[in-house]
């Protein structure tokens, strides 16, 4: 954001009657079906993933037939039966409750965390800055994935240690993001009007700078989910992190992977529901970056 | 440009021993020790393996010693794989991960510019849709739920390739797609945006209108500036994926880095783990400083300051 999205901005205005940045972008967003559908099919996953306890006809994902053992997809089974007999279309929708709700609390965790530390270090500026966003960079030089991974084999592979080690990992680009905005923002008149009526900085950052980044804080949040649940699932499969008996998309894709030779279904079913679940988020999180962020589409991540 | 290069390479210092020492500090705080099996070792056994690897010594003595030794690259012998160095075991691992990621990235390169190119030229046409489809698709499916997909179809199923094991050439196959397809999608939709932008500025129609080829114009002129984001995408991602990938290489059981990584922190082999890390970051880091002074080579407007 600089000087080519404020012409840019301008350059709307002149256009018609005065549209603000939000109707524009709701306008723009509609446009883009698939973007549209992608947020639909968001809604009712995690429509479905959240009542699931409630709702009539869904089976006990920890039911166990043995007698029936490993079953292909059926009628009675949409998603075959796993070898103790429990039915795997209940053991994706129970994962993807524990995965959804991973991914949405992590990238809370790291929303609060990057948004406020970006923030300070943007209003603050000068050496402040320098010390908050150097520390920054440094984190950026870890190897996170191996600093998650002997976090979780040595101390406890509880769901709370891993939405530490997953926020952990994930608030540094929201904190440089958010940086970037609030030292241009900072410049503008209305912080100055704030700072001569007497507001505190803490107010000022809070009520006036962090509302003023929403869009591209909203775009990377969206990007944001994908990665944790994808992190979480990566490590669930190397059997650290969610514990069984709970099962996340990336237990169910790891124990479909040891038996895919005999019963492929264990391994396509929850495979296809992690994969079209992160589908869904990058279409939408790229939809919702054209429409609040037309002028900027360089970074793609 | 020395000065800079210098200053870069000062940073190394605190960041590298703030990786160290946290590190150490982790491994020394995790309850359990690379000597505790179920079987029960006697007392006078297990005294003198601590003595032979310095564990009865306190603790600042210990951290002084490390870092002494791993300013020499010696990180002492491994504790899993007895009569072996942690140094050895990198200096073979490394070699595998590489490969494997060295084709990777190649095949990320060799098929993600081009289909970033064709969807940047063919702008919002089918061409331009079926491709970011495509790349979208890479993004999204994560390369554990892919390496067995794969593993099912040309092993299991169509007995083609070898399922696992890094051995004959063939073997490789697998293993490279698997770990390539997510950086072939990045590295076409970074094209693709990055040709966009360079395709709308005013050198481009400049070229078209002394009457270039588009051929030319697109390969000479726009490509040059349009895989700018590619560059500095691949900088970091090479050094990731040079260093092997943990999943992919679990799954295919490639000895390399990654896979000995995890192992290493499973059996908690201390040495090999602070070795590893250690060695990882300073990769990393050299890797991402060669990165941005390949930047202002290929962009002139770039000062590096």
């Amino acid at each position: 954001m600089s000087s080519a999205s404020l012409t840019a901005m301008t350059g709307e205005r002149l256009e018609g009657r005065p549209q603000s940045l939000w109707a524009d972008a709701w306008k723009r967003m509609r446009r883009n079906r698939p973007a549209v559908a992608s947020a639909l099919f968001l809604l009712w996953m995690s429509g479905t993933a959240a009542l699931a306890p409630w709702l009539p006809g869904m089976p006990d994902p920890t039911l166990q037939h043995l007698a029936l053992g490993a079953t292909a997809p059926s009628t009675v089974h949409w998603f075959g039966t796993d070898e103790l007999g429990r039915d795997l279309f209940a053991r994706v929708v129970f994962g993807g409750r524990i995965s959804l709700l991973i991914g949405f609390v992590g990238t809370l965790v790291s929303l609060l965390a990057g948004v406020s530390y970006g923030a300070v270090a943007g209003y603050r500026g000068g050496r402040i800055d320098d010390a908050m966003m150097r520390f920054v960079d440094i984190l950026y030089s870890l190897p996170y994935i191996f600093l998650v991974i002997l976090l979780l084999v040595f101390f406890s592979r509880s769901i709370l240690m891993l939405f530490v080690a997953l926020g952990l990992v994930q608030w540094l680009t929201m904190a440089r993001i958010v940086r970037g905005q609030v030292l241009s923002l900072k410049q503008q008149t209305f912080v100055e009007a704030a700072r001569a009526l007497g507001i505190g900085d803490a107010a000022i950052i809070f009520r006036h700078l962090v509302p003023n980044t929403l869009g591209p804080v909203i775009v990377y949040t969206t990007l944001t989910v994908p990665a944790i649940i994808l992190q979480e699932a990566f490590l669930s499969f190397l059997g650290l992190g969610v514990q069984p008996p709970a099962a996340s998309w990336g237990t169910l894709v790891a124990e479909g992977a040891r038996v895919m030779a005999l019963f492929p279904w264990m391994v396509a079913f929850p495979g296809l529901a992690l994969s079209l679940t992160l589908f869904c988020f990058n279409f939408l999180g790229d939809g919702l970056r054209d429409a609040l962020d037309p002028h900027d589409r360089r970074d793609v991540h | 440009m020395t000065t800079y290069l210098l200053r870069r390479l000062l940073l190394f210092v605190p960041t590298l021993w703030i990786i160290g020492s946290l590190t150490f500090v982790l491994v020394r705080l995790a309850p359990g020790g690379p000597f505790q099996s179920e079987r029960e070792i006697p007392a006078a056994a297990k005294a003198q393996l601590m003595r032979d690897y310095g564990l009865d010594q306190p603790l600042g003595t210990q951290y002084v010693r490390f870092w002494r030794n791993a300013l020499h690259f010696d990180f002492g012998p491994s504790y899993k794989y007895p009569g072996r160095q942690v140094r050895e075991i990198i200096a073979e691992a490394l070699p595998v991960s590489a490969e494997l990621g060295g084709w990777a990235l190649l095949l990320a390169l060799l098929a993600g510019i081009p289909i970033g190119v064709i969807a940047a030229v063919r702008q919002n046409t089918r061409w331009d849709f079926a491709a970011m489809a495509i790349a979208l698709a890479g993004v999204s499916v994560p390369n554990f739920v892919l390496g067995p997909l794969l593993v099912l179809l040309f092993s299991l199923t169509l007995y083609l390739l070898p399922p696992a094991l890094w051995q004959s050439p063939a073997s490789r196959i697998l293993p490279v797609v698997t770990l390539a397809t997510a950086y072939v999608a990045y590295v076409a939709r970074l094209t693709r945006a990055g040709m966009l932008e360079v395709l709308r500025q005013d050198f481009i129609r400049t070229a078209r209108a002394k009457g270039l080829a588009e051929r030319l114009v697109i390969m000479k002129h726009a490509l040059r500036l349009g895989i700018l984001p590619v560059v500095s995408y691949v900088g970091p991602a090479a050094a990731r994926i040079l260093m092997g990938s943990v999943v992919v290489e679990s799954i295919f059981e490639v000895p390399g880095l990654g896979r000995y990584l995890v192992n290493a922190a499973f059996n908690r082999d201390y040495t090999l783990v602070l070795g590893e890390v250690l060695f990882y970051a300073s990769f990393l880091m050299l890797l991402n400083l060669l990165v941005d002074v390949a930047y202002s080579w290929f962009d002139p407007r770039v000062e590096l300051a």
